[in-house]
Order: structure tokens, then C-alpha cells, then sequence
């Protein structure tokens, strides 16, 4: 390892990968080995995670391939100098802003979007110049070996680096000094990765979760709510089968709407899911044995096995765990206060929907909300008196794939952001540059110090050309 | 630094312990919570207290500042007080702007929505500021953080403990102490505060404290903005308009707090050739400014305290340098006074070269051709700012675009410190994240992303049962083809 890192050191300071050209090469490169690849990453995906090939389509191979498009196109724009206007009194200085790259950057990502969550930072990281080592999650195998045995194949092997590993890998990675280190995780390693990169004063960006909530107004549409439940059931059990740090966690309705709500559910479960979802070749399954475990527990506690009003079998084999929804569970259970991460659905009943605000607001900030309503005075209170990464009406999940927004949780569910220009600018220093000329020489600048010349620079900071003029030609007092 | 002067902090009866700054953490999240900070109305109404604030307490200011730092009443005034009505001013004039959510275009593949980007504050901060400008960077990022919306704790260097005290008596009697509020006090107080969770941490000094600061924010998983030093070099090209060059040099060395100041120029690199022209420049235009004797001279600041005394005595007394004096040297420890010294060809393993300086001391490196200045300045760590003197077109934009500092000034010295349309903040050791003006307002706010959909344009392929024909389709959709598109409905592909 630590000649991997020596040499991607060693890359940075040649400077070859600051040439807008190298970046293109790459970016284009990772358009070839996703091209030329993708069967082999509908298999990886299929083997970690039971994603049916369109699903890994939608969620991860062509995220990928947009934004790589995306940041392919715009790059040269985004590398290139902004004028920055300076304030007459400095004429005829000028300045501007220079994205500069960072250096050698550490990505760390996640195993429930093993792809793209490697990739879309990598993207960014590219564009902005630097050399990287990426470090996939190992519990996605799979993925990870698919990564580290392709990526030298395309891109280039002196800048971008692939190290697998576990635990005892990751902390001898981050014992080193990194220019930036991107995370995409849990709270918790999130907090460690941090406090080591404090030690080395390394800037972070943190891609947590959180309790995402959905807030389903009572519609008085019907075709309205149907489509609201449509895309609540194909954001919750669509993406990696819940285990989506943006997927819904649980949703808040008004009590008189629940019934109706829960048989449009099973409906709609149906429809897409079959009679037994179990065998659904379109849900992926759970991780492994450990987050199985986990959500099974989540299940476990009796009055939250109780409130189970559809679904609830698994299948300890296949790891597979059939779309369940609970209607009020305790608030203090688990399922309640930790983060799902999986195809559970609570629905929390409320008298008004407009007490949503203050649910949402009793809680960690969470990376997104959702909410389906035509009332817009609830949409204004979301906005206003509520925070979260992202705020998402009517739909879910879909600002992921905008790149124009950036993307990011807030508190507890992370800071800084990335996507589209925003990744580009969080692996970038934006250096403020500052030309000045000889001439003219501004005299009060200088001591010694006396009345005059304080005068004089009380006028220039306030930017008053007409008293400066005046106090020049003796005429101001 | 903080521990060296904890005999120094004022005694209280009060305790500020962790269940102090807990409470006080408590009433301001209520404060914020209550959502009065959120307005633009509060915002204004703040910034203007504010700017009055430094307006009515001009007179105070220049006394504590003298106080505790000798600080010339024009350098208080220039860098401090008018910088700060300055911020006031651009925050009030722009604060509308800024607040106004950012329209973004959406693409293809989410189409219909429309999406923008809102600015919300991110709730209770913490200011923790320095010694040097004890005023400006305690109520600059302040100025950012009430433009934000937030809730703000103050916590002033104890090492200025005049300034400490003016800023907590006038912070109290003219903002709204609901949810402003200044803490005093040294190392107890400030762990006190770092025990408590905030949503965002600014803390401007050293990259030690910075380190803990982080480790601290790291447990609660709270962002900051690291402002901090490192070694700003100057490289003087020959073909420069020496005179002005280096009275600039003088002016960002000297006349910044006697070299007390994060951006001051802290080193010199010129040629072996060009070198005695510039010393002796430097000596005749020194003269001029601070006359025969600088010790005497009203237009200096002192030295801080004893023990930067002692640490700028050791750099001096360092028997790799002290033989390299070209110019000054001299000390008076009763008053805590050195002279603007000039050190030629010091050697690059030398104390002095190591660390940030951070005082009066001006070595000068030689190489025999000016473009060697870059791999010196390079194999250090990277400055918070790197100034250049040169008419040479190519050389200025070599070193723009090779020299990592968090800024890079070409023919002049600090200015860009006064520029609120540049981003100020650094790289690498020199810190992270960057405030002044806009930039203020966004290292305090959270961007918040909001898309809005309508319920039409519902796309079936988003829908399992997954199946050939919708993967062929969403291959045309993120593409973002419509011809694919096209295709992938009617079943042509």
C-alpha cells in the first residue's frame, strides 16, 4: 500500500493530470469500461446484491454514464478561470477565481450502490485533476474485485488506484495523509474517518443517511394518490430493495387515510412484486447475514411484530425479506429510532398532516425528505421550517439523478456535497488570485501613519471616489 | 498557544464548565428553533447592530486594541474596524440576493420538474477567533453567520484579553442576546465548548488547536472552517519596480501587526544576484517608514505577549541565522519590542525556516534563477497565501497556476485579504473552507436541493416488473437521446 500511495503521489507531482486532456482521456476511458463491461456489472451486481439488470441499469450503470457524459462535456468550462470583479479603488488590479486539484484523494464507498457510489466520485475527482485511490466496500465482493481487476485495464494505473479490503486495510489507509477523503457510510465510521483525518487536517466530505421521511397528504385525487403509492413502492423496495441511504424510511399520513392507504399498498406490491415476492426476480436481496440479522431483530420486539399489517416472512436462506409494512409502530422502538436501510415500511398516523413538520423537526435532520401533497402552504412550512439534504416533492429519489443539483446530507446525514459541477468543485482548492500592476502607487498606504492618510483610506474603504478626489485636491477637511 | 496564557485570563466567580456551555447551547438551539433567526428582517436588523456596534465603539476598539497589542490606531482602523463596516455594508446591500433560492434547469430524465437550490442556516455555530486581529476575525465570520440565520457563540482569544472583554461587553449590550452571545476564557472554557454539539465550528489560529477543534467536531459530526497560517513566501523577480515592490512588501510585513498577521509575507526568494539591491532597498524604505531607530516608533505593534517573545527570540538566536542579520535584530523584552529584521541567505534547515514566523523577521532564500522558487515553495507545506513580484508575463502565470496557496497575489502583498468578491480561506495545512463576503453567507448555510414534480409524467419503466423493453428504454432515457427514445417506445432496438 504504501507504494501505491508513493506512486499516485508521485503521478500528482508530475503534473500530468492537471492537463484538462488527461481528464478527458479518463472520463472517456470510463465510458469504454462501462460499455464494454456491462455484462460482467449486471453479474457482479446480480452476485452481491440480487439486482435484476434493469434496476442496476437505472440505479447504477447509467447514473454512471450520465454523469461521466455530463462531466465530459462541461469540464473544460468548470477547470477554466473566473473572473472575479474587484472594487474600483484596486483598478487596474484584477481578479479571479483558478479551480486548482486538491492532490491524492481517498474515496471510500458504500456496498448497496457498490457501482455508482464508487464511480460518481471518482468522476469528480477526475475532472478536477487529481490522482485517486478508491477503496470499495468488501461487502460487496463481487463489485469490489470488479473494480480493482478493471479499472487498471482503462484508466490510467500511475493515478487512479483500486486497494480491496476490510477493516484492518481501512485503518491503515487512513493512518496516511490524504489531500481529501470522500466517505459514503454509516454515522458511525463516518465519525471515524473524520477524527483521523483530522490528524492530517484533511478536508472530508461525509455521504451519511438517515431516517428519510415521506410525507403522503391526503390526496383527493385518486389517481393522484395512485401515483404518489406507485412511486412510494417503487422508491422503497426498487432501489436495492430499501438499503438506499435516500430511500423512504417511513411515512407519515393523516389517520382517516390509512386504511385506504395500506390496501393501495398491497395492490401496487402486487402488481409489480407478484403474488410472492419472494421469488421476484425484480427486488434485490439483503446484503448478507449481518444486516439479515439486524432487520430481523428491528422485527423482533413484540408490539413492533404486532403492527406488521403486510408481509413480514423471510426467507434466512436467500436473504431475501418480502416487502413488510407496519402501521404505528412504538416510536421508541429501533425500527423507530435507527435507520431501516432495508424493505420495511412503518407508517406513522397522524390527526393532521400538518404535524408532520413537527415529527420531522423531533428528529436528526435527515439526507432527504418527501413529500406528496397539492397544499401549499404544507409545502412552504417543509421548506422553511424544516431541514434535510434535499426536499423532494411529489416524487422520490429522483434528485439523486440531477446534476445540476448538488447532493449531500446535512448534521447527522453529512456534510458537503457532490454531483455534476459540485463534485467537481468538492475535489477542487478555488484558489483567489489577485493581479496587480506597478503603477499607480497608492501612497497612504504606507507609514508612517498621520492624519491624512487615515483619512484617506476611511474614504477608500467606503469606496467614496468623489471625497477621495476631494481630500486629494486639499478641498475636504 | 491558548495554554501559555491561562494565568492570564480574567477571574470569574462563574465557573464556565461543560454544563455551562450545555445550557447555553440549549437556550440558543430554543432561540433558533423559535425561527426568528431565519428571517431577513432579523438578519438586517442584526447586521446593522452590527455596523454600529464598530461605529459607536471605534474609540474602545483602538484603545483595546492598543492595549493589547500597541496596534497603530490607523492599522486598527484599516484593517479592522473599516474592514468590518465593510462587511457590514456588503452583507446588508447583497443579503437579499443571497437568500433568494437559485433556479437550476433540470434535465430529460426528470422531466416534468423544476428544481432549485435554497439557502437555510444551519443552526447554532461557533466562532472560536485569534489574537492577532482580535477584532475583525472574531465579528467577520460573525457578520457571515447572522447573514446565514444562525445562532452564534463567540469565543474571543483570551491572549487579547482587552479586546476579549470590550467584545463581550459590546456584543451584549447591542445584538440580540437570545442568540448572539460571547464566551470568555482560555483552554477549560474553550474544551467546555468543543464538548457541546454544533452545527458548525469556525475556528481561525494554529494547525495544532486546529487539529483538536476537528477531533472535537469529528465526534458529532460537525463541519468547520479551519482558518489557518503557514509560511507565505515572496518571490521578487529582477525586472520589478524595486522601490514600490518593496515598500509593498513592507506594507504587508511590517505594517500587518508587525508580521503578527496569517497572510503576512514570511519569507523571501530572489535571486543571489539581485539580492543586495533588495536588501538595501528594503533597509533605505524601512528607514523611512519607521525611522532610525524602530523601537521608538509609534507605527509598530508590539509583540503579543513573553512567550512569543521567547519564540521569536529563539528563531533569532538559532546559530544557523544569527550570523545572517543584514538588518535590525534589535529587542527590548521589557516592552516586548523587536525591530523589522532582515536575515539573508539563512539556510533552509534552519528554525526560522520551519516554522510559520509569524513576527518582524524577514529571511531572504537565494537561487541562482527565480523559476527555482517554485519547486522551494512547493516542497513545503501549502501557504494560505503566495505573493509574486515580477513584469514577466510568463513567469506570473507559471506560478499562478503551479503554486498551491489558498491565495496567490501577483505585484503585491494582503490586498486580496480586502476584496470581498475572492473567496479568503486555504489548502492543506493552511486551512479549509473560505468566508468574506458571499462566501461568508454560503460557509454558514446548508444548500439545501428541492425538486418539484407534478403528478403527470408517470414513466411505467420506472416500475418493476422489470423487463427487456424497459431497459432498453431507460438506456434511451438517461442517455438523454431522443431518437433512442423514440426507438426504445415503438420497439425498434
Amino acid at each position: 500500500m504504501e507504494a501505491t500511495l508513493a506512486e499516485v503521489k508521485e503521478t500528482f507531482k508530475s503534473g500530468k493530470t492537471r492537463s484538462v486532456t488527461w481528464r478527458k482521456k479518463q472520463l472517456r476511458a470510463l465510458i469504454e469500461l462501462i460499455r464494454e463491461n456491462e455484462d460482467k456489472l449486471f453479474k457482479a451486481l446480480h452476485e452481491d446484491l440480487g439486482k435484476h439488470p434493469t434496476e442496476a441499469y437505472r440505479d447504477e450503470i447509467g447514473v454512471v454514464l450520465k454523469s461521466t457524459d455530463y462531466a465530459l462535456s462541461n469540464v473544460e468550462k468548470w477547470a477554466a478561470p473566473k473572473k472575479s470583479p474587484v472594487p474600483l479603488f484596486f483598478f487596474p488590479a484584477k481578479g479571479e477565481l483558478l479551480p486548482e486539484p486538491l492532490g491524492v484523494i481517498l474515496i471510500f464507498s458504500c456496498w448497496n450502490f457498490p457501482i455508482s457510489l464508487a464511480l460518481d466520485p471518482l468522476i469528480g475527482a477526475i475532472s478536477a485533476g487529481n490522482t485517486v485511490v478508491l477503496k470499495p466496500s468488501d461487502q460487496a465482493p463481487a463489485c469490489s474485485s470488479f473494480l480493482a481487476n478493471t479499472i487498471p485495464l482503462y484508466l490510467d494505473s500511475k493515478a487512479i488506484k483500486v486497494i480491496e479490503g476490510g477493516t484492518e486495510i481501512c485503518e491503515r489507509i487512513l493512518q496516511h495523509k490524504w489531500e481529501k477523503i470522500f466517505f459514503t457510510g454509516s454515522q458511525q465510521i463516518g465519525r471515524i474517518v473524520m477524527s483521523a483525518a483530522a490528524k492530517h487536517l484533511t478536508p472530508v466530505t461525509l455521504e451519511l443517511g438517515g431516517k428519510c421521511p415521506t410525507i403522503l397528504d391526503s390526496l383527493s385525487s385518486p389517481s393522484d394518490l395512485k401515483v404518489a403509492v406507485k412511486r412510494i413502492v417503487g422508491s422503497k423496495w426498487g432501489p436495492c430493495s430499501g438499503q438506499a441511504c435516500i430511500a423512504i424510511d417511513y411515512l407519515l399520513v393523516e389517520e382517516k387515510l390509512a386504511p385506504t392507504l395500506i390496501e393501495l399498498l398491497k395492490k401496487i406490491i402486487k402488481t409489480f412484486y407478484g403474488e410472492i415476492p419472494k421469488e421476484s426476480k425484480s427486488i434485490a436481496r439483503i446484503v448478507n447475514r449481518n444486516h439479515f440479522e439486524r432487520l430481523k431483530n428491528l422485527l423482533k420486539d413484540p408490539p413492533v411484530a404486532a403492527s406488521i399489517v403486510h408481509g413480514g416472512s423471510l426467507d434466512e436462506d436467500n436473504l431475501i425479506i418480502e416487502p413488510t409494512i407496519l402501521l404505528d409502530p412504538p416510536l421508541d422502538a429501533a425500527i423507530m429510532t435507527e435507520e431501516i436501510f432495508g424493505p420495511l415500511l412503518p407508517i406513522i398516523t397522524l390527526r393532521n398532516i400538518q404535524e408532520s413538520v413537527e415529527f420531522i423537526n423531533s428528529r436528526p435532520k435527515p439526507l432527504a425528505i418527501y413529500a406528496f401533497t397539492k397544499n401549499e402552504t404544507l409545502k412552504r412550512r417543509i421548506l422553511s421550517e424544516t431541514s434535510s439534504g434535499s426536499v423532494t416533492f411529489n416524487d422520490v429519489m429522483i434528485q439523486y439523478l440531477c446534476d445540476t443539483l448538488p447532493f449531500g446530507g446535512v448534521d447527522q446525514s453529512g456534510f458537503g456535497r457532490y454531483h455534476g459541477k459540485y463534485s467537481f468543485d468538492t475535489f477542487s482548492h478555488e484558489k483567489a488570485i489577485m493581479q496587480g500592476s506597478f503603477f499607480p502607487e497608492i501612497e497612504p498606504r504606507y507609514p508612517p501613519w498621520d492624519e491624512f492618510k487615515m483619512k484617506f483610506i476611511r474614504l477608500a474603504y467606503r469606496l467614496d471616489y468623489f471625497g477621495l478626489v476631494l481630500l486629494l485636491l486639499g478641498l475636504k477637511r | 498557544m491558548a495554554v501559555e496564557v491561562e494565568k492570564e485570563v480574567k477571574k470569574s466567580n462563574e465557573v464556565f464548565d461543560s454544563k455551562a456551555a450545555s445550557s447555553l447551547v440549549n437556550e440558543l438551539r430554543q432561540s433558533f428553533a423559535s425561527g426568528k433567526t431565519r428571517s431577513y428582517e432579523w438578519r438586517v436588523s442584526q447586521l446593522k447592530s452590527v455596523a454600529k456596534l464598530v461605529n459607536d465603539g471605534e474609540r474602545d476598539i483602538v484603545d483595546a486594541l492598543r492595549s493589547d497589542l500597541s496596534k497603530p490606531e490607523l492599522e486598527s482602523v484599516v484593517y479592522e474596524i473599516s474592514m468590518l463596516k465593510n462587511s457590514c455594508k456588503v452583507a446588508l446591500k447583497e443579503l437579499k440576493r443571497w437568500m433568494v433560492p437559485e433556479k437550476v434547469k433540470t434535465s430529460l430524465t426528470t422531466f416534468p420538474s423544476s428544481a432549485e437550490i435554497l439557502s437555510e442556516p444551519l443552526g447554532v455555530v461557533l466562532v472560536i477567533s485569534a489574537w492577532n486581529y482580535p477584532f475583525l476575525l472574531s465579528l467577520d465570520p460573525v457578520i457571515g453567520a447572522i447573514a446565514a440565520g444562525n445562532a452564534v457563540v463567540l469565543k474571543p482569544s483570551e491572549v487579547a484579553p482587552a479586546t476579549s472583554s470590550l467584545l463581550a461587553k459590546l456584543v451584549k449590550e447591542y445584538l440580540d442576546s437570545s442568540c448572539v452571545r460571547v464566551v470568555e476564557g482560555a483552554v477549560s472554557e474553550t474544551t467546555a465548548l468543543l464538548e457541546q454539539k454544533w452545527d458548525k465550528i469556525c475556528y481561525t489560529g494554529n494547525g495544532r488547536v486546529g487539529r483538536i477543534v476537528m477531533q472535537a467536531a469529528a465526534k458529532h459530526l460537525t463541519p468547520v472552517l479551519l482558518e489557518l497560517g503557514g509560511k507565505s513566501p515572496v518571490v521578487v523577480d529582477s525586472d520589478v519596480n524595486l522601490k514600490v515592490a518593496t515598500r509593498r512588501i513592507i506594507a504587508g510585513k511590517w505594517a500587518c501587526n508587525n508580521g503578527q498577521a496569517c497572510i503576512s509575507p514570511d519569507y523571501v526568494i530572489t535571486t543571489k544576484e539581485f539580492a543586495p539591491k533588495l536588501v538595501d532597498v528594503l533597509k533605505e524604505e524601512l528607514e523611512k517608514f519607521y525611522g532610525k531607530n524602530p523601537l521608538e516608533s509609534k507605527d509598530l505593534s508590539r509583540i503579543v505577549n513573553s512567550n512569543h517573545f521567547a519564540r521569536l527570540s529563539k528563531l533569532l538566536d538559532d546559530e544557523k541565522v544569527s550570523g545572517k542579520i543584514v538588518h535590525g535584530g534589535e529587542r527590548n523584552e521589557t516592552d516586548l519590542l523587536i525591530a523589522p529584521t532582515l536575515l539573508l541567505d539563512v539556510p533552509r534547515d534552519s528554525l526560522i525556516m520551519n516554522e510559520e514566523i509569524f513576527g518582524p523577521l524577514l529571511p531572504i532564500i537565494t537561487v541562482d534563477k527565480v523559476e527555482e522558487s517554485f519547486d522551494i515553495i512547493s516542497s513545503g507545506s501549502k501557504p494560505l497565501a503566495a505573493y509574486l513580484f515580477t513584469s514577466n508575463e510568463k513567469l506570473k502565470k507559471q506560478f499562478v497556476t503551479t503554486i498551491s496557496a489558498g491565495g496567490v497575489v501577483i505585484n503585491d502583498t494582503t490586498i486580496h485579504l480586502a476584496v470581498h468578491t475572492l473567496p479568503f480561506g486555504g489548502v492543506g495545512e493552511s486551512g479549509m473552507g473560505s468566508y468574506h463576503g458571499k462566501f461568508s453567507f454560503d460557509a454558514f448555510s446548508h444548500k439545501k436541493a428541492v425538486v418539484y414534480r407534478s403528478f403527470v409524467g408517470d414513466a411505467a419503466i420506472r416500475y418493476p416488473p422489470y423487463t427487456k423493453g424497459k431497459l432498453r428504454l431507460l438506456k434511451a432515457l438517461i442517455g438523454g437521446s431522443i431518437l433512442g427514445i423514440i426507438r426504445a417506445l415503438f420497439g425498434w432496438s
